[in-house]
């Protein structure tokens, strides 16, 4: 919906390059439903816009959303999932909004990729202490509950959901490839990466049509976060927000690993969260892809119906680590703060999480949920039944923060783009990790 | 002209005998009226052309982050974007598939005008129907061709395996993704200068073919010696119209690529435009992109001037 506004001319981009600073009546490129309804007549319902992104069923709130609207006539919620893609578009578009001062949502979904920089703008936010949701305290680990306040002290964003790690598998293919299908003998085939890749092998040299894996980029990203764990917690910048891409041994050492699989042909050459990816989930591309429990529901969604049961869940070679995990925060442009934290409070309680978590598989952040048996006990019917409680939920508490500094969203989508070009061709494997650091420190400057 | 001497006559007549308020009103009516009727045309000039022009020039001199400060830089921008080769590479990529795409069209369009402009059955449905690309919208035109060009179940890679051709991967392969991108712009441009060509030609008066055939002149002969001299007004005007829009691709492409201006894994198919839009809504570098955009219409106003020159020439200039 943003292409389609924006005319490529000259003229169009400056204009919005105008509107978005000058007029802050029409925050540039915004779409119709982005002016909030003004609700004159006091009979109205007050409507609370939530935003967020992601493919799939994204945040998993079509129901929790249908149950608010159902339990309260004066205050209704309106979902919109604005885009896949948080990097590229979605997070772009917010800040100008935010910035603007007109155009958010009430409610908006962050992902941890940009809470640095939220973080370092508490004038976008609400302050959720004004509305008694300090209490909310207690329910989060340290770590997400600090992420989501200011310097100054200010509580903006309340946790949704965290990363936790698995692969996702197609059980009819491997059984095709005379693999095993039985979740834990699957996992068992691949204590270490190098094995997976030579699972990998195994597989393409018996089903022709499919690729071991759906591109570099999901794999990257989990052993990127589990190697993190290893290196004090920091990605492509210290807690100083000095861009490490060249130093961090993490890096180089998931770039390394990305180079390996697409060398030896294990790819799919797929980007994740574009249309032919999604495309390619559900005509059987690839076998297996990197899965954080967000990742599940994403996955489903795209395959659609017809892939109930043929996909299931293993756990991931080398141990764990945390990818992903988002907030929701209440931007101070909002006409309605006090309605907009009801509706943060209401999308991250123990009962929403969990219920969330049994029906899409995005792993709750809140403790309580974590700790519900229904929670613990959960199964993924599209995944073949498969345990994800027993899966996500008992490590969840271990699970370490990564620490993402200001522009991390910038560096990764550069660092992506290497890596998605050594796997497509364009980018020499010799010169891709020279390139790396080159677009990573541009991309950060 | 005869007409207009009566009725000004009695005009004046009247208005001797109007009261001086009502004289005053006729007087602006007369004198402001005309201003008034043209001014939203200027207005809307000045508000969406010349303001945003003015601004991006301002600020193309300034170090403007969105979510940050605003510091004066000189003609740094500039001199960063011409050591940028992400830029440089934009600039070729824009003209590669500007000349992929207009070459084929100019030519392809002015065959099509030729065609209509004969004595056929259901000749305006058929005419009408030239335009019919162009009604749908942009991107709806770009999801489809980004269909018809996916890698791995698309129709224009399963035809090229009929032939015996490996498939492409159309958005990372520099020369694939332009002829992609320049086949949606001719799918949509074509018949839209087509019907423009069509109007000139229907402009040529019918009794140059007929001295041309009584000299003996082959219907393609006169084609080249009267239609496309006679055509040239025309023909200027459109490819001026195709320069300013090829050099500003921006829907086509980043439809192609999910709607990211990044244009390909690396940049494959980003043009100019795109660059624009990528450093100030996605980098926020405000000031760098308004830089960007000025050099852009800097090689629009060459891109323009030499297609100008080119085109006084065709047909010879006897």
């Amino acid at each position: 919906m943003m292409i389609s506004k924006r005319r490529g001319s000259l003229t169009a981009a400056s204009v919005l390059a105008a509107a978005a600073l000058t007029v802050a009546s029409c925050g540039s490129g915004s779409t119709p439903e982005a002016s909030a309804p003004a609700s004159s007549a006091a009979a109205e319902p007050i409507t609370i816009r939530v935003q967020t992104f992601g493919g799939g069923s994204n945040f998993g709130y079509e129901k929790a959303v249908a149950k608010w609207n159902a339990e309260h006539k004066d205050i209704q919620i309106k979902h919109e999932n604005l885009t896949d893609q948080f990097e590229q578009q979605y997070w772009p578009q917010m800040i100008q909004w935010l910035q603007a001062g007109n155009g958010a949502g009430d409610v908006v979904g962050i992902d941890e990729g940009g809470m640095g920089l939220a973080k370092a703008h508490p004038e976008w936010w609400a302050d959720l202490k004004e509305y008694g949701l300090e209490s909310r305290k207690a329910d989060f680990p340290a770590w997400k509950w600090e992420t989501g306040v200011t310097a100054d002290g200010k509580v903006f964003g309340l946790g949704t959901d965290i990363g936790g790690m698995s692969i996702c598998y197609r059980s009819d293919l491997f059984k095709k490839a005379g693999l095993p299908t039985e979740r834990d003998k699957v996992s068992a085939l691949w204590p270490t990466w190098d094995e997976f890749m030579k699972v990998g092998q195994q597989f393409q040299s018996k089903v022709k049509d499919t690729k071991w894996a759906d591109g570099t980029n999901t794999l990257y990203q989990v052993v990127l976060y589990q190697e993190a764990a290893k290196n004090g917690n920091v990605a492509y910048f210290d807690a100083q927000n000095t861009l490490i891409v060249d130093k961090n041994p993490a890096v180089k050492t998931a770039f390394d690993f990305a180079q390996k699989m697409t060398q030896q042909g294990l790819t799919a050459k797929l980007r994740n969260f574009t249309d032919e990816w999604a495309a390619g989930t559900q005509k059987g591309a690839f076998a297996t892809l990197g899965c954080p429990s967000w990742m599940l529901g994403v996955v489903s969604g795209n395959a659609g119906d017809g892939g109930a049961g043929k996909w299931d869940v293993a756990s991931v070679p080398g141990g764990g680590g945390n990818w992903g995990g988002s907030w929701v925060a209440v931007p101070k442009q909002t006409k309605h703060p006090k309605e907009a934290a009801m509706v943060a409070d209401y999308l991250t309680q123990a009962e929403t999480e969990a219920s969330i978590f049994s029906d899409f598989g995005n792993m709750p952040s809140n403790t309580k949920a974590q700790q519900d048996p229904a929670v613990q006990g959960a199964k993924n019917e599209f995944f073949n039944d498969a345990p994800i409680g027993e899966i996500f939920a008992k490590s969840a508490a271990s699970l370490q923060p990564v620490f993402l500094g200001v522009k991390h969203a910038q560096v990764k989508n550069a660092v992506e783009s290497v890596i998605q070009g050594m796997d497509d061709g364009s980018v020499a494997h010799d010169k891709a990790w020279q390139q790396l650091i080159d677009d990573a420190v541009k991309a950060a400057g | 002209m005869s007409l207009d001497t009566l009725p000004r006559a009695t005009r004046n007549s009247h208005r001797r005998d109007r009261p001086p308020g009502r004289r005053w009103r006729s007087r602006v009516d007369v004198k402001a009226m005309p201003y008034a009727l043209v001014s939203p045309y200027f207005i809307l000039f000045a508000a969406f052309g010349l303001f945003p022009l003015a601004f991006t020039l301002y600020y193309s001199l300034y170090d403007y982050d969105l979510a940050g400060t605003v510091e004066w830089a000189g003609l740094d921008n500039y001199s960063a974007l011409l050591g940028d080769d992400d830029f440089w590479r934009a600039v070729v990529n824009t003209v590669g598939m500007f000349i992929l795409a207009t070459v084929p069209q100019m030519i392809l369009a002015l065959f099509l005008a030729n065609a209509l402009n004969k004595r056929f059955r259901l000749r305006l449905a058929i005419r009408m129907s030239v335009l019919l690309p162009l009604v749908t919208s942009v991107v709806a035109v770009a999801v489809v061709f980004t269909q018809l060009y996916a890698r791995d179940w698309g129709l224009v890679n399963w035809i090229l395996s009929l032939f015996g051709v490996d498939p492409y991967n159309w958005r990372a392969e520099r020369i694939p993704s332009w002829i992609a991108i320049a086949t949606m712009v001719d799918w949509r441009w074509t018949g839209y200068n087509a019907i423009i060509f069509l109007a000139g030609m229907q402009t040529i008066p019918r009794d140059l073919y007929e001295a041309a055939s009584i000299d003996g002149a082959s219907r393609r002969r006169q084609f080249w010696q009267v239609t496309l001299p006679m055509l040239r007004p025309t023909m200027i005007f459109v490819v001026l119209n195709s320069t300013i829009g090829g050099l500003t691709l921006f829907s086509e492409p980043m439809t192609f690529y999910n709607g990211n201006p990044d244009g390909g894994s690396q940049g494959q198919f980003q043009t100019v435009a795109m660059f624009v839009y990528k450093e100030a809504f996605r980098e926020f570098d405000y000031g760098y992109a308004s830089a960007a955009a000025w050099l852009l219409f800097l090689l629009i106003l060459i891109g323009a001037a030499i297609n100008f020159l080119f085109v006084r020439r065709i047909g010879g200039t006897k």
